[in-house]
């Protein structure tokens, strides 16, 4: 009969970690920032199928970076949440604040009490209206929820990606600024990026009630510049 | 609520209706199918609000959709501004008569079941598709149409991969049918329809189609108790839209009036009655 090894909690937690780290670390990473009409998102995705932003309600979007597979199931999951709250209730009382802290228990718990953490990072935006601002939560691999009001960065090598956009950043530029500056900071200095390698998608006011539109093909070349 | 997670097996996938049944949410249109009460029409009385005439018909880019405002219970008028008419998507737009609180309680579990679909699957439904939805809708609320809250829908839309706009007519048990030209349903349904077929020509211009539209509940109303005409002194008129390859639009109010002021000046100075 084998007996188990003991391993300290400590270890336990440190090695899940980084394995979940290591596994989002090696995907490609996200931006999103808030300009004067709206929410940008940008995302480095080669695929224009595989998506990784996408709409969950009329003010609200989301975002993964990481195993794709586990992302979207978190996804599909945001979308019946929100359909299924707006149904039962209504429409205007379906908001990103609950469905993030849904997200954050769920991957909290996966986290500590599963054999395997969740490989991923998420983003829920929701689009301010009147006296509301932008929202932009970020919630990490185990369950640590940040509330951004300005952009937020996902994936990996953020810390040098967020640097190259805070270096730009401006409040109240326009959607072509925002982009470019997105776009520039996903690059770097060895790694250029262009129209076909991205993902984008705003939210933005003047779309109707849903707000959620993704940017595709010569729109996306024309801001872009 | 929590987060609706499922095991592979078990996933509802991007069908609403069937992701509500998992959680156990309850929805009005699959709340009958208890011991058959008595049935026929007005078996449950005439307590409850009806919603009467729609109509639809084609016109070269697209189609167009209106219906009266008013909703009874009995010989009784209910509400004067009631909505018929509604978006289903984008590109489509649904009608209804009959029941008014579970057919009003249908459009809506429709229009999130489009909407629900197109997200999780990130493609929209074909036309064809979401009739097929809507039928299915109208067939689990047979056991309430058979104790007299019937809902007859009329489903039209744009069909983007065909280039042009298409009608579909349903039946209390789901059966739905696609019309070449035009359509009308609710209990000034066979007035309009006359008025439509009298009129109406192949490939004819947006304008001339809402006129038609517009005269069509005009006899109805005339015809019909339960269909209520322009409602001059409150300022309700019937609510009219079109769906074309730009979408769905609403026709303005003032477009409604004015035709209607127009076709009952015309009216008087032919010296026709009414």
């Amino acid at each position: 009969m084998t007996m188990p090894y003991y391993v300290a909690p400590e270890q336990v937690m440190k090695d899940r970690a980084e394995y979940a780290q290591k596994g989002i670390a090696r995907g490609r990473s996200l931006i999103a920032t808030v300009y004067d009409m709206g929410i940008a998102i940008v995302a480095e995705n080669p695929s224009r199928s595989l998506h990784k932003i996408s709409e969950i309600y009329d003010r609200i979007a989301f975002a993964g970076v990481g195993k794709y597979n586990e992302y979207d199931q978190l996804r599909v999951s945001g979308i019946r949440h929100a359909d299924t709250k707006g149904y039962a209730y209504s429409r205007e009382d379906v908001d990103a604040r609950s469905l993030a802290n849904l997200y954050a228990q769920y991957l909290g718990q996966v986290f500590t009490h599963e054999m395997k953490p969740l490989e991923v990072e998420i983003l829920v935006a929701e689009l301010g209206s009147g006296p509301r601002p932008h929202q932009l939560y970020h919630i990490a691999y185990e369950g640590t929820i940040t509330d951004e009001d300005r952009y937020a960065v996902l994936g990996g090598e953020t810390e040098a990606i967020a640097q190259r956009l805070e270096e730009q950043w401006s409040g109240d530029w326009g959607l072509p600024e925002a982009l470019q500056a997105a776009v520039g900071s996903l690059s770097g200095p060895d790694h250029a990026l262009g129209g076909s390698d991205l993902e984008v998608a705003v939210l933005a006011h003047g779309n109707g009630r849903r707000a959620f539109r993704r940017l595709m093909d010569v729109e996306l070349e024309t801001l872009l510049g | 609520m929590p987060l609706p997670l499922f095991s592979t097996t078990e996933d509802p996938g991007p069908d609403f209706a069937g992701l509500m049944r998992r959680l156990r949410v309850p929805m009005r249109s699959t709340m009958a199918g208890g011991p058959a009460g008595p049935t026929g029409a007005g078996a449950v009385g005439n307590e409850f609000r009806h919603g009467t005439t729609v109509v639809a018909l084609r016109f070269g880019d697209g189609i167009v959709m209106a219906g009266d405002r008013r909703a009874t219970e009995g010989h009784v008028i209910a509400h004067r501004a009631m909505e018929k008419v509604f978006p289903a998507d984008r590109y489509s737009a649904v009608a209804i008569a009959g029941a008014a609180g579970p057919a009003v309680e249908m459009v809506r579990l429709f229009q999130t079941q489009l909407e629900h679909y197109e997200k999780v699957e990130g493609v929209v439904l074909s036309l064809e598709g979401k009739a097929n939805q809507l039928g299915q809708m109208v067939r689990e609320h047979l056991p309430m149409a058979m104790q007299g809250l019937a809902v007859v829908p009329l489903f039209a839309g744009y069909d983007l991969a065909r280039g042009t706009g298409r009608i579909f007519t349903y039946d209390v048990t789901g059966g739905h049918y696609e019309e070449t030209e035009h359509n009308a349903t609710g209990s000034g349904g066979r007035d309009a329809r006359t008025t439509i077929k009298l009129g109406y020509r192949v490939g004819m211009a947006r304008d001339d189609a809402v006129e038609l539209a517009i005269e069509s509940l005009y006899e109805a109303a005339d015809e019909d108790s339960a269909t209520g005409g322009p409602d001059l002194i409150r300022g309700i008129y019937p609510l009219v839209a079109t769906v074309t390859a730009d979408g769905y639009a609403t026709v303005a109010e003032d477009e409604v009036a004015d035709r209607f002021a127009a076709l009952i000046e015309r009216r008087r100075t032919e010296g026709r009655q009414p």
